[in-house]
């Protein structure tokens, strides 16, 4: 069944304005009725980017590294982890450091981003939001990849009325808009930390990945060495952690690479719609929000944290893609 | 087909009532509405026990909910804390975003799938490479920084539309919100028919099309089109469900009295009544989507049979 | 539309100077004379007793006319229905409603219209948020008890006397009764009302210059100059169009696009371009309305022995100067009283009352909040809601001015809520542990409302449950006095009671700003902030 490419590809969105949704949705029935992939081979025709799976990420290593896209995606996404761990190697003021006297006034010398409405440094604090939207990000995608993978493995791999359950619980919580779950949930709040944000996007976000991993499990389980190893008594543990997992991550990975920029996207649009982060968290999100009103007097203050986060997003992206490109044979 | 329809609508039932059980707890959870509704001032407290007794919020949250499920199966959704019936709420907001809906995934079909096939075709070339920023720019930039610019730049400083949409929301008003609105699954479509047709031009078929001798539009429209665009379609028809429901920010940027607005208004009022029951036909929409979307894989795939 | 033919004349005899500009909003229903304005879908039904905001406050005051009404210049509450209210002691009052009134549907205004309707409003059944205000009446306690079922279907204290003439019995003397009529709550219903509720709701009839045409709910409403109105302030345009919405943002860019004609909110973040956008179509004028940070006097973290001076030094850590002027570009004015300017000085607004304490002085904050034993837990932080557009633009500027006062970057944090109703559910339950926004805006323009709901104990405002019985005894005292003038000078030795345990941190008295369109003019707001839509002439 492979579905991967499909699924990863139509799943990116799901967040944001309503973008896409995973395209295996209706596809979650048993095994035997699924409907066979869109394009490529029939079925069985993914056995061949799982016979060696030592290879395959041998492989897709080596691809990645003379991948230009990759190379440029990693350099921005390991330059934002730095930033974020020591913002203060480059940014010496305080990002709560506002003097209303200077505000949206244009750039001076030591504050090359001029100030935003309430006279904060935007340079500050846009070099200082890339901590809480990357913790966003990241957080977030872990959450969804862990509980998302770990359920949507169980529901493929024992199949039947776990499948069948677990399905429709996935089902349900796909069914509720995510910006109108984040309304809801997040606007009861008080706390100013970022974990309940990372919880609802964990919430709602499992469902995604969990399909995927479902889909790519089922995919493993029909692979005649999975079968040989149930022929030779391997244990149900066993045979889920040495035989299937390696072979069922690479799209979770991917679509997880991507979801990651859709979430620092969608903090943004949470913060827009006042239920994002709350002071004194520093975030892209609070920052955008709080100019967008302002943009016909002060456009700096927008341009600036939008720039970074669209970057952010944009290498987010860009490294799924390349990842998933290295890890599709079929696509080369 | 007639069995698997019926497995499918079954299969609906406990979906359904799990989604609108979610919200419903979900809107309770965000607490007492009728502090509200008395402005900055308290409501005395006999009329505010009054008030919740009306809109049933005295009883156990499980009993609010059969009470309520039970209202929607005879066709009642309620009452909105200001006095209007939300059926009445919904007779007015949906048609507004069933056209913005239509709209949008217009400029999927056309947009997208033209891109797609044009980028598919020419994998690698500067067109393929151009678009291929383009979309991914598209989806970098948060919807409501996208819709702010364009409505500043094409409502106010260059006066090439109306910055926002009036409330009978023709069609010509929602060309700009409509795009907005589609932007980032625009992109998708883009991306996803590009994969595809670049992968199918590979493929057997094709090739033996080709080695045949028919003519290449014929190729193209014939045998690699149609193939390559089954994940799109599948696709633009499970987006109708999320378009419809992901407006919120998009109708409030252009000012357009549909769903989202609805669903906005009903949330800061913490009106249960209306939340609920905007998602409800929601969930249904969304539902049912996924369902044809199932049945349309059949129709364009022969080779699938649902038994 | 039927309204549209007549309307049109009635602008081509009103319009002064006839500046032909075509249809300004391109709207198919806008004919020449009437006018679009912004509004929001009230939160309550349309209920005159049911309104508490001031969106559908709009609505009535153009639809209704009540016994008194405020002066649009100078807020004095001025005869309206009422040809003669009289009292001999302050508790037992009769009033006499002028002859000739009629509802736009044709039924004439009596004693009964107004008695019907205040019935209506206090009767605990009805659900009528703003039952309170009939609360002085006799036997509002068997029509609305705090507790269990109503004894009474109608107040004891109300009597029609005649076709015209109806006594009011109050349950304590209360000397400026009379002045508080002209709130919309006292306004008179017709039968329709009772007869078929719901059709009254969908479309609302009053005696007001202006009749309801068409309410899409969510959407907007159309009100028509009603041309048999006998009051002398009948509409000078032909109608006005309320147009629903969602972020005062949106208005404001329709109204420089040419599709809105007045926007009665100007959002803060627009300020700044008001100017240069509308020269000068754009006003900006005190209204009843101050804006303070209360305090939960409840929570023993602000009820110690050193509190008085940490909410006195906070007070002086706020530089009401630069956010005024900065963020709400002068649009309101630095507060140091606790009541509005519109009240006028022989109206109870003392300025400077306040005096120091009011007064930015960083080195002083900080003193006094070092003396007063510190910020309770490190941190103040300041509660508000986030659901409309300008109070995160003011707590943060607080915030910073605070934080830079006291040397501190995380000294103060603003909390916002998401919705009004949580924020309102909090504050109401006690359950905020700092300081919170408090906004007032005034019923009526007396002292008495800006101290009484506020501060008296456990007043309906007073949501920081402030208790003092100095100020309780005076409010009292005040409110028995038949003398106006003796009953200010009271509120205002009430009010340095306020001052002096610095139950709340005044901030500033907000203005009422509104842009228009090129189309109108004569443009006012009343001190309710509210649009004055009869006198506006379009064309």
């Amino acid at each position: 069944m492979p579905e991967q490419p499909l699924e990863s590809e139509g799943v990116i969105a799901g967040t944001g304005t309503g973008g896409a949704m995973d395209l295996a949705t209706t596809e979650a029935e048993t095994p035997a009725k699924r409907p066979p992939p869109a394009f490529g081979g029939g079925p069985g025709g993914g056995t061949e980017s799982t016979g060696k799976p030592r290879s395959l990420w041998s492989d897709a290593w080596r691809d990645l590294r003379r991948n230009p896209v990759f190379i440029v995606s990693g350099l921005i996404i390991l330059f934002l982890i730095v930033i974020s761990l020591w913002p203060s190697a480059i940014a010496s003021g305080s990002p709560l450091d506002c003097d209303l006297a200077k505000s949206q006034q244009g750039s001076a010398p030591g504050h090359p981003f001029g100030y935003d409405g309430q006279g904060c440094d935007v340079y500050t604090r846009t070099v200082y939001g890339a901590r809480t939207s990357v913790a966003v990000g990241v957080c977030a995608m872990l959450g969804v990849a862990i509980l998302g993978s770990v359920l949507g493995a169980l529901a493929g791999f024992f199949g039947g009325p776990w499948d069948s359950i677990l399905s429709r619980i996935t089902d349900i919580f796909f069914a509720i808009p995510v910006i109108l779950g984040g309304l809801v949930l997040l606007s009861v709040v008080t706390s100013n930390s970022i974990w309940p944000v990372i919880g609802f996007m964990v919430l709602l976000g499992w469902p995604q990945i969990s399909r995927i991993a479902r889909g790519s499990v089922i995919t493993a389980k029909q692979n005649d060495y999975v079968q040989a190893a149930r022929a030779l008594g391997a244990s149900n543990s066993r045979m889920l952690l040495r035989h299937i997992t390696p072979n069922a991550v690479a799209p979770v990975i991917v679509v997880a690479t991507i979801a990651l920029g859709t979430y620092i996207a969608l903090e943004a649009t949470l913060s827009y719609l006042g239920v994002g982060l709350k002071p004194p968290s520093v975030s892209w999100g609070i920052d955008i929000s709080a100019a967008s009103p302002y943009i016909r007097n002060a456009p700096h203050a927008l341009l600036w944290p939008s720039g970074a986060l669209a970057i952010t997003v944009l290498a987010f992206i860009m490294l799924g893609d390349a990842v998933r490109d290295a890890l599709d044979p079929k696509l080369r | 087909m007639g069995r698997y329809v019926v497995r499918r609508l079954v299969q609906m039932v406990p979906v359904f009532i799990g989604a609108t059980l979610l919200i419903f707890l979900m809107v309770n959870v965000m607490g007492d509405p009728v502090a509200g509704l008395c402005g900055d001032r308290q409501c005395d407290p006999a009329t505010a026990a009054q008030l919740r007794k009306e809109f049933g919020l005295d009883q156990p949250v499980w009993q609010q909910y059969l009470t309520y499920m039970g209202n929607v199966f005879t066709g009642d959704f309620g009452t909105a804390f200001n006095g209007q019936e939300v059926t009445e709420l919904m007779s007015t907001a949906f048609p507004v975003t069933i056209r913005l809906t239509v709209v949008a995934i217009l400029f999927e079909v056309v947009i997208g799938v033209t891109l797609g096939v044009v980028t598919g075709l020419r994998r690698g070339r500067p067109v393929d490479t151009g678009v291929l920023l383009l979309t991914l720019v598209v989806i970098s930039v948060p919807t409501f920084v996208t819709g702010l610019l364009l409505q500043l730049l094409l409502g106010v400083e260059w006066g090439w539309i109306r910055p926002s949409v009036s409330p009978a929301a023709p069609f010509d008003e929602l060309i700009l919100p409509g795009l907005v609105l589609a932007s980032v699954s625009l992109a998708y479509v883009t991306r996803l028919t590009r994969t595809s047709i670049a992968e199918n031009r590979r493929s057997d078929y094709v090739r033996t099309a080709i080695a045949k001798g028919l003519p290449r539009h014929r190729v193209v429209t014939r045998h690699l089109l149609r193939n390559s665009l089954i994940p799109v379609v599948t696709f633009i028809g499970a987006d109708i469900g999320f378009l419809m429901g992901g407006a919120i920010v998009t109708e409030r940027i252009f000012n357009i009295h549909g769903v989202g607005y609805q669903l906005y208004q009903g949330i800061l009022r913490q009106n249960t009544q209306t939340v609920v029951g905007f998602v409800t036909v929601l969930v249904l929409v969304f539902l049912l989507c996924n369902l044809v979307v199932d049945l349309l894989y059949a129709v364009l795939d022969p080779r699938i049979r649902y038994a | 539309m039927p309204g549209a033919t007549h309307a049109r004349w009635a602008a081509g005899a009103a319009a002064v100077a006839l500046v032909v500009t075509g249809c300004g909003g391109g709207d198919d229903g806008d004919s020449g004379a009437v006018l679009s304005s912004s509004w929001t879908d009230p939160q309550n039904p349309l209920e005159p007793a049911n309104t508490n905001e001031v969106q559908g406050g709009k609505v009535l005051d153009m639809i209704f006319r009540g016994l008194k009404r405020y002066d649009a210049k100078t807020g004095a509450a001025e005869d309206m229905l009422a040809e003669r209210i009289e009292t001999s002691d302050s508790r037992n009052y009769t009033i006499t409603v002028k002859d000739g009134w009629t509802f736009s549907d044709g039924e004439k205004v009596t004693a009964r219209s107004f008695v019907d309707a205040w019935n209506y409003g206090a009767s605990l059944k009805n659900n009528q948020k703003n039952a309170y205000f009939f609360s002085y009446i006799e036997g509002y306690d068997k029509v609305h008890p705090e507790k269990g079922e109503q004894s009474a279907e109608t107040m004891s204290g109300l009597k029609v006397t005649g076709e015209r003439t109806f006594t009011v019995r109050l349950s304590q003397k209360f000397s400026s009764f009379p002045d508080t009529l002209g709130y919309n709550a006292f306004v008179p219903l017709p039968r329709a009302f009772f007869d078929d509720h719901a059709a009254w709701l969908a479309k609302p009839v009053g005696n007001g210059p202006y009749a309801v045409e068409s309410y899409t709910k969510g959407s907007e409403m159309r009100l028509t100059k009603w041309d048999a109105y006998p009051g002398e302030d009948a509409a000078r345009n032909g109608g006005v169009t309320l147009k629903v919405y969602t972020d005062n943002n949106t208005a404001y860019t329709d109204l420089m696009a040419g599709n809105l004609d007045l926007v009665d909110d100007v959002p803060a973040q627009q300020l700044k371009n008001v100017r240069g956008d509308l020269g000068d179509r754009y006003l900006n004028t005190p209204a009843g309305i101050i804006q303070t940070l209360a305090f939960p006097h409840y929570d023993k973290d602000w009820n110690k022995a050193g509190s008085v001076k940490v909410r006195k030094g906070l007070s002086r850590a706020i530089n009401r100067e630069q956010i005024t002027d900065t963020i709400f570009q002068k649009t309101r004015t630095p507060a140091t009283d606790w009541t509005s300017p519109v009240l006028g000085k022989d109206g109870g607004y003392k300025e400077g009352l306040c005096g120091e304490w009011c007064d930015y002085d960083a080195a002083a904050a900080k003193k006094l909040i070092e003396e007063g034993g510190g910020l309770p837990g490190g941190q103040v932080k300041i509660t508000y809601n986030a659901d409309t557009g300008s109070h995160k633009l003011w707590v943060d500027a607080v915030c910073n001015s605070i934080n830079n006062a006291l040397d501190n970057d995380r000294a103060c944090v603003g909390n916002p809520i998401g919705t009004f109703a949580d924020f309102r559910s909090k504050s109401t339950t006690q359950k905020i542990s700092g300081p919170f926004r408090a906004g007032w805006q005034m019923d009526y323009p007396l002292t008495q409302n800006f101290l009484q709901p506020l501060y008296y104990t456990n007043a309906s405002s007073n949501d920081g449950k402030w208790s003092n019985e100095e100020f309780d005894r005076l409010v009292d005292q005040a409110n028995a006095e038949t003398d106006v003038a003796k009953a200010v000078e009271i509120f205002q030795q009430a009010e340095e009671v306020v001052r002096d345990n610095m139950a709340a941190i005044p901030l500033w008295y907000q203005n009422g700003s509104a842009g228009w369109s090129e189309r109108l003019s004569n443009v006012a707001l009343n001190p309710f902030s509210v649009p004055v839509y009869d006198q506006i002439k379009v064309g």
